[in-house]
């Protein structure tokens, strides 16, 4: 798993709507990079509904929060719309899991990402990281304020 | 803007909604996901205080918070269990002329009903249970937490 203190690296994927999304597209901002197994999966459902919950106040930290599965965009639209979700959601679909190996965030023997969090500062520099001990534990979204507030305090 | 950052599960106080007796099951819980609905039945089975904790993702579940502003405001009139009950044991009647049938079942005062489920005091007392959900680690209902600790995170 990449470490803090690394430069993010960059990368242009399609989103739930086709759209080109890249990293450098945030620079200046922060970004909150939310890997995850796979749309649909009962788990990955629960995560990004809970962090959905609470997009408004990771957004009040300046942050814009990102998903990434394996997925096509067709299916991140179709899990959008299910879980109501408005988080973009981007298609790391070919080559397959390219920006989660970048990231050191891909598991090859099941072919997607481990459930993994991604702090990147406004310079596109790796801020904070954490990766779930199983693709079925969720980290809590405690754990992404907690990371946000000593960023704060530095 | 409160703030999320992780803090143990706030132990039961006077503000929550507590039934029977034995030790305290502290239960964050969505009042329109069916794995509770379905895990509510063998919780209330247990020797066990149930200790109520909102935890509604409306995303998910898009009625999540007009159940729990309901079950709020029938608690104001002192029959919070009957109603979170009379959800859970029917999930496919949720729209608002069916909060009026459950209302009226219960006995409550239907005008005081309707004004406190839209109140923003409830909809605050809903939220704080909610933070202190998120703030205490949980990512998927029903979680209960024994004696602080969770005892599950996800059925």
């Amino acid at each position: 798993m990449i470490a803090a203190g690394q430069p993010a690296p960059d990368f242009t994927l399609r989103n739930q709507d086709g759209e080109k999304v890249s990293l450098s597209d945030f620079r200046g901002k922060k970004v909150l990079l939310v890997f995850y197994p796979l749309d649909f999966s009962p788990v990955c459902s629960d995560q990004l509904s809970v962090y959905q919950e609470v997009k408004p106040e990771i957004e009040a930290k300046g942050v814009t929060m990102i998903g990434i599965s394996v997925d096509s965009g067709f299916a991140h639209k179709a899990f959008q719309e299910k879980l109501g979700l408005d988080t973009q959601l981007l298609a790391d679909f070919e080559p397959k899991g390219e920006v989660a190996r970048a990231y050191g965030a891909y598991i090859e023997k099941v072919g997607h990402a481990n459930r993994s969090l991604v702090l990147i500062d406004e310079e596109g520099t790796v801020e904070w990281v954490h990766e779930s001990p199983t693709p079925l534990e969720i980290p809590g979204a405690n754990l992404i304020f907690d990371a946000l507030s000593s960023s704060q305090a530095h | 803007m409160s703030e999320l950052t992780s803090a143990a599960v706030p132990p039961a106080g006077p503000g929550d909604h507590r039934r029977g007796d034995g030790p305290e099951l502290i239960v964050y819980a969505d009042l329109g996901c069916p794995h509770c609905a379905s895990a509510w039945v063998e919780i209330c089975g247990r020797e066990a205080t149930i200790v109520f904790r909102h935890f509604p993702v409306a995303s998910k579940h898009p009625r999540s918070p007009a159940l729990h502003a309901a079950a709020e405001a029938a608690g104001s009139q002192g029959r919070f269990f009957e109603m979170v009950d009379s959800l859970y044991r029917d999930r496919g009647h949720v729209d608002d002329p069916h909060l009026w049938q459950r209302a009226e079942r219960l006995d409550l005062d239907l005008d005081r009903f309707e004004f406190d489920r839209r109140s923003g005091a409830v909809a605050t007392r809903v939220r704080r249970d909610f933070e202190s959900g998120i703030r205490a680690g949980v990512t998927g209902t029903p979680a209960v937490f024994s004696l602080g600790v969770p005892e599950v995170d996800h059925p």
